[in-house]
């Protein structure tokens, strides 16, 4: 809370603050093969002492390269077009857009002056390198210091990160850190040379909500500590309203409207800004209370059943009897699924919930337990299913994948994505299939005509739509959507969402809807189980988990999701949990 | 680390045996054997043989024993008194003959490796780092000669030049006079002057491909997040790259070694009969063709243990350069 207090303090006399950094109209060109690409037009924004600016927007609206023009550390082809870029010194402002790629003045900014964090801490740090070696780096950089001063300051910052034994982290590598302290080792090496500005791109988008939560809180209490500005990008409104003291929200290369938190959530004047938070708010709701007349009745038959499901990793492997070093990734699940009625699976990664998923379609053999499917006539035992007839199970539970890049072929039309289930069981060729495909693809909201193209030419939205149409195409009862919508913009998550809803109401399919976002679980779900450690934690309707969650870890989980509300942050004040 | 080492060495022992048992099939496999070959060439330059001699020398050669016979009696003289039988063509011990090329060879073949590494490391970052640029280009072209153009004919091109504009004995490792003399600073001098010719010849073809190998992997690594951060935190590029992204690109140059090894030793035959050097190529060739199986067959199989070696080095290195690997 006392965060909160100095927060608002600086934002009162934010109009006296002390600008440290100054954009002015900058503009930013990439050449391309054919065109020249106008990814930032006209932008300008000025970041003051102790504030953070929150730049928002979804993917490709220029505010990663905003960011590292501010280091001229653009790609080859991108060039600062026009534009100024202010840094406010002892002997008068800088211009960083007019130095030289190499002058020693650049160089003592990067890193010096401006420190930087990205997106994904594991192909940030380099894997060869141990992680105090390139703190130690930076400092020996920056601060002059001799090799062993050096070391004692990277264990002292390891320390300020909260890495626990800091002063033997230091020789490890980055992949024997998890993900969360791989992002806290990128802090410690950004604030290495005690910078005034900190520079976060997505710096928390690749970890789980609780790892999001802490390493939000961390920054913000470094921020705080040393006096730093912030610019923070995201995407998510939720970290926006939990962290921002001002934001600005881009929109195609222009900042369209940039104000207070409390006046972009509050008081929203552009179109765009209205708009991106109705798709954040309006996944704060549960669709299915409001559009599902009957909840999911209890007295029904299941169409699903899971006893006991477990699998264990590594219990037969080694020589020495390595069963006490198993690992349970999924420990003695079970739940029914009714038919029409969308299941949420929650967890942190790790949680086993995507195993859980792949032992119920068997493409991961499950150690012990029962899987049962209520299809048409005699309950099926799918464990006990052969080859053969594992693929007419597969016929009626489909899967829908996460990266709506990498799960369709490059190689292969539209068509033949989506006809490839139909012809490789035999159901429809030539014109029927045509005629079939055809059918999905209005099914799925794309145009027939489409059916002729290859992926490359579609939006990540529209991918995962073919990716559905995929899934659809042999009429199945049941499908498993593994983080569907985890790789999409805001936006488009909810039109997926709303899609698939729409597609249950039409074809009566019922979802098994593998996700780490909780608030999309609570606008797609009935029912949600929620995964920790390979276990079945908590399993209650979608509302009651998300407002009233009775398990420890559930409470913390739910504390840790940022509301996209700045009056009323939600993870200042969570519950942490310990086990 | 020791464990793996350990490990390894353990997986080529059945190797070796496996590869030991093909050497002596393949030298076996042609018709005939080192007597027929012998009865032809003399019958061809109009001597007579005694047919009783001839099968006399077979069964003191043992040769009319079944092959497994053949086989136990070859490999059980390497393993247990270091005897790798006996050149009938060159009257003399396998073992001598071998370690009598086995130094040249090493030696041209080091210094061929070196040479590639010393040209493609620096030429393959610079084409990476401008990429598309007219010196690229240039290198490009080069490299493509340089893998196109045969090696004989480099070899010839070049002994002309070094005849006609140096004035150079060509052939050879040594210039006539100092053939025989004992080892000296003229003698080393010129060694090195006619050292040129085949390590240039040698290593042009592997220095195009690595030159494309590190050209390819280091674009790749230059665009991950890692060189950003490193450029990020104040490394001057040159310095950012040279620490980071090529460390991780080395990776081929190491590997290299397992299939630059062998490569040396028994793939410039050619260059070597052309040049006229002292390598064990020509000899293995002058084996095969006379069907002096103990010297073909221990020829194979040493080229056989040197791949193995060439791997094993290459993956102890791999290990120590990269954590990723060291640690699975």
């Amino acid at each position: 809370m006392q965060t909160q207090d100095v927060i608002t303090e600086r934002q009162s006399d934010a109009a006296a603050g002390d600008v440290v950094l100054k954009v002015q109209n900058l503009s930013l060109d990439f050449r391309l093969r054919t065109q020249v690409l106008h990814a930032v037009r006209d932008v300008s924004f000025e970041l003051r002492r102790g504030e953070t600016l929150c730049l928002v927007g979804e993917s490709g609206s220029g505010k990663s390269v905003t960011a590292r023009a501010l280091l001229r550390i653009l790609d080859k082809n991108g060039a600062i077009a026009s534009g100024r870029v202010l840094l406010s010194g002892k002997h008068g402002d800088i211009d960083i857009a007019t130095l030289n790629e190499r002058s020693p003045e650049l160089l003592k900014i990067r890193g010096g002056r401006i420190g930087l964090i990205f997106q994904e801490p594991m192909s940030s740090l380099s894997p060869v390198h141990t992680i105090g070696s390139q703190i130690v780096e930076a400092l020996r950089l920056h601060r002059r210091m001799d090799k062993k001063q050096a070391r004692a300051e990277t264990i002292e910052l390891l320390r300020q990160v909260e890495i626990p034994n800091p002063d033997k982290m230091i020789d490890r590598y980055t992949f024997e850190f998890s993900g969360g302290m791989r992002q806290r080792a990128m802090i410690a090496m950004a604030l290495a040379a005690d910078p005034e500005i900190l520079i976060a791109d997505e710096p928390t988008t690749a970890l789980d909500v609780t790892t999001q939560a802490e390493i939000l809180d961390l920054i913000k209490r470094l921020q705080v500590s040393r006096g730093m500005a912030m610019l923070l990008i995201t995407h998510d409104m939720g970290v926006v309203a939990e962290v921002a003291d001002a934001v600005a929200v881009m929109h195609f290369g222009r900042i369209v409207e940039a104000g207070s938190a409390d006046a972009i959530f509050h008081d929203a004047k552009h179109d765009y800004t209205r708009r991106l938070l109705g798709s954040t708010v309006k996944l704060e709701q549960n669709q299915r209370a409001t559009t599902h007349a009957e909840p999911a009745a209890t007295t029904r038959e299941p169409v699903l059943s899971v006893r006991n499901l477990s699998k264990l990793y590594g219990a037969s492997a080694g020589w020495f009897g390595g069963g006490s070093h198993a690992i349970k990734a999924v420990d003695d699940v079970s739940f029914d699924l009714y038919p029409g009625e969308n299941l949420g699976i929650v967890g942190e990664s790790g949680s086993g919930k995507t195993t859980l998923g792949r032992l119920i379609l068997r493409t991961v053999e499950p150690t012990s337990g029962t899987v049962t499917y209520f299809g048409q006539g005699e309950p099926v035992d799918v464990t006990a299913l052969n080859k053969r007839q594992l693929k007419t199970f597969h016929r009626d539970v489909r899967l829908v994948f996460q990266d709506p890049f990498a799960s369709l072929n490059p190689r292969m039309t539209v068509k033949e994505v989506i006809g490839d289930p139909l012809v490789v069981s035999g159901k429809a060729k030539g014109a029927a299939l045509e005629k079939r495909v055809g059918e999905l693809l209005e099914l799925v909201g794309l145009d027939p005509m489409a059916m002729e193209r290859y992926p490359h030419a579609f939006s990540g939205g529209q991918r995962q739509r073919i990716g559905i149409a995929r899934a659809l195409a042999l009429d199945p009862k049941i499908i498993i959507a593994d983080e569907a919508t985890a790789a999409l913009d805001v936006s488009i998550r909810a039109q997926i969402l709303d899609l698939l809803l729409d597609l249950q109401k039409r074809l009566d399919l019922s979802f098994v809807f593998i996700s780490h976002d909780i608030s999309v679980v609570r606008y797609f779900c009935d029912r949600v189980a929620v995964m920790h450690r390979g276990k079945l934690v908590e399993m209650g309707t979608a509302e009651q988990i998300c407002t009233d969650p009775q398990e420890p870890y559930t409470k913390s989980l739910i504390s840790a999701v940022p509301n996209p509300d700045p009056r009323h942050k939600r993870m200042m004040h969570r519950t942490r949990f310990t086990a | 680390m020791l464990n793996y080492v350990i490990k390894r060495l353990v997986y080529m022992i059945p190797t070796l045996i496996g590869m030991s048992i093909i050497a002596f099939t393949i030298i076996q496999l042609p018709p005939g054997d080192y007597l027929t070959s012998m009865l032809a060439s003399m019958a061809d330059s109009g001597a007579n043989v005694d047919p009783g001699q001839i099968e006399r020398y077979r069964q003191i050669y043992g040769l009319d024993a079944p092959m497994w016979e053949q086989y136990w009696k070859w490999i059980s003289g390497i393993l247990f008194r270091g005897d790798f039988g006996y050149s009938f063509e060159w009257n003399r011990p396998v073992a001598d003959l071998i370690w009598e090329r086995m130094g040249s060879t090493l030696g041209i073949s080091l210094a061929s490796l070196l040479f590639v590494w010393a040209v493609s490391l620096p030429i393959g970052i610079y084409s990476a780092m401008r990429r598309h640029s007219v010196g690229d280009y240039a290198f490009t072209l080069l490299g493509f000669i340089g893998l196109a153009v045969p090696n004989f004919i480099m070899a010839l091109v070049l002994m002309y030049f070094s005849y006609k504009y140096f004035g150079q004995s060509v052939g050879g490792l040594f210039s006539p006079e100092y053939a025989e003399a004992s080892w000296s600073w003229g003698k080393f001098v010129d060694l090195l002057a006619h050292l040129w010719i085949p390590i240039i010849v040698i290593g042009t073809n592997g220095t195009a491909a690595l030159i494309r190998i590190l050209r390819a992997n280091l674009t790749d690594e230059l665009n991950k997040p890692y060189v950003v951060t490193a450029k990020a935190k104040g490394l001057p590029e040159y310095k950012a790259v040279l620490k980071y992204p090529v460390r991780i690109a080395l990776n081929p140059f190491v590997s290299a070694i397992g299939w630059v090894l062998p490569e040396l030793i028994s793939g410039v035959t050619i260059t070597a009969i052309v040049l006229n050097l002292p390598t064990a190529g020509p000899l293995l060739l002058r084996a095969l063709i006379s069907q002096d199986m103990y010297l073909a067959g221990s020829f194979i199989l040493l080229m056989g243990v040197l791949t193995l070696v060439g791997m094993l080095i290459s993956d102890i290195l791999l290990a120590l350069l990269d954590p990723r690997i060291r640690f699975n």
